[in-house]
């Protein structure tokens, strides 16, 4: 699973940077973003930009990761979402369950938004 | 003439498979001469329910199973796609499937209702030495 995992303003962004994401490499996800929560990182982003295949593996491994978050009284938000990607959140209902912005700025100011009304 | 195409692939239960086997079928659905309709779904739904099936089978595999491989059949006639995955694990009714995914956090169970819904017949029969998933698709 290739990832490139930074911080900024307080907040863990995880670019996935594989054409899929699927039963094969969605646990390991699934595993490094449960590690950065226990790790005390408890605002991410998921951007998905390079993901053109998700799975209901993948899927799942999201719905981890948002639960895991929010556990922590943190919060897990997505971003670059192509559209079948986008497809499968709808078909799945997923899609009002997360948080999703088209770009990661966009998911980055959501924070910055909760942080001053806070 | 209507277009006649068929796939016989076996492979190992392993999940480096996965890509592979999806990215044929979607391949296959790119390559369909006859078919006018929205070929990147149609694409993208082939390789989403080959990947599903075949990562069931391999979640579900006996460990004491006849065969190392895994089979999987692609039959395009008559204007009906039919995608057969063969298993030898213990099997699970397709009754059990939720019928909707509506306000679940479940991290499993998306699969077969995914199938279900892009598919237009599911079903899943024993046999002798396991089951097999059929899917059927109507291509006009």
């Amino acid at each position: 699973m290739l990832t490139n995992i930074e911080s900024r303003d307080a907040v863990t962004l995880i670019q996935v940077q594989e054409e899929r994401l699927d039963a094969h490499n969605s646990p390991e996800l699934k595993n490094q973003m449960l590690k950065l929560l226990e790790e005390g990182n408890h605002r991410m982003i998921i951007d998905l930009q390079d993901v053109r295949f998700v799975d209901s593996s993948g899927l799942g491994a999201l719905v981890s990761g948002f639960k895991n978050a929010s556990a922590r009284n943190g919060s897990l938000k997505l971003c670059g979402l192509q559209p079948q990607v986008q497809s499968m959140f709808e078909l799945t209902r997923l899609h009002r369950v997360f948080d999703i912005f088209s770009d990661r700025h966009q998911a980055l100011s959501s924070f910055q938004d909760l942080s001053e009304q806070t | 003439m209507s277009e006649r195409i068929f796939l016989d692939i076996s492979f190992p239960y392993e999940t480096d498979y996965l890509c592979l086997i999806g990215k044929i079928g979607e391949q296959l659905a790119w390559n369909l001469s006859s078919f006018s309709g929205d070929r990147e779904t149609l694409a993208y739904h082939v390789n989403l329910v080959l990947t599903e099936a075949v990562a069931n089978a391999i979640e579900h595999a006996a460990d004491n199973r006849s065969s190392p491989f895994l089979h999987v059949t692609i039959r395009v006639e008559n204007g009906l796609l039919t995608i057969r995955v063969f298993d030898q694990g213990p099997g699970f009714s397709l009754c059990d499937v939720q019928e909707s995914c509506d306000d679940t956090l479940e991290e499993h169970g998306r699969g077969i209702f995914i199938i279900k819904s892009l598919m237009d017949r599911v079903s899943y029969i024993k046999l002798d030495d396991g089951h097999v998933l059929e899917m059927e698709k109507n291509l006009y």
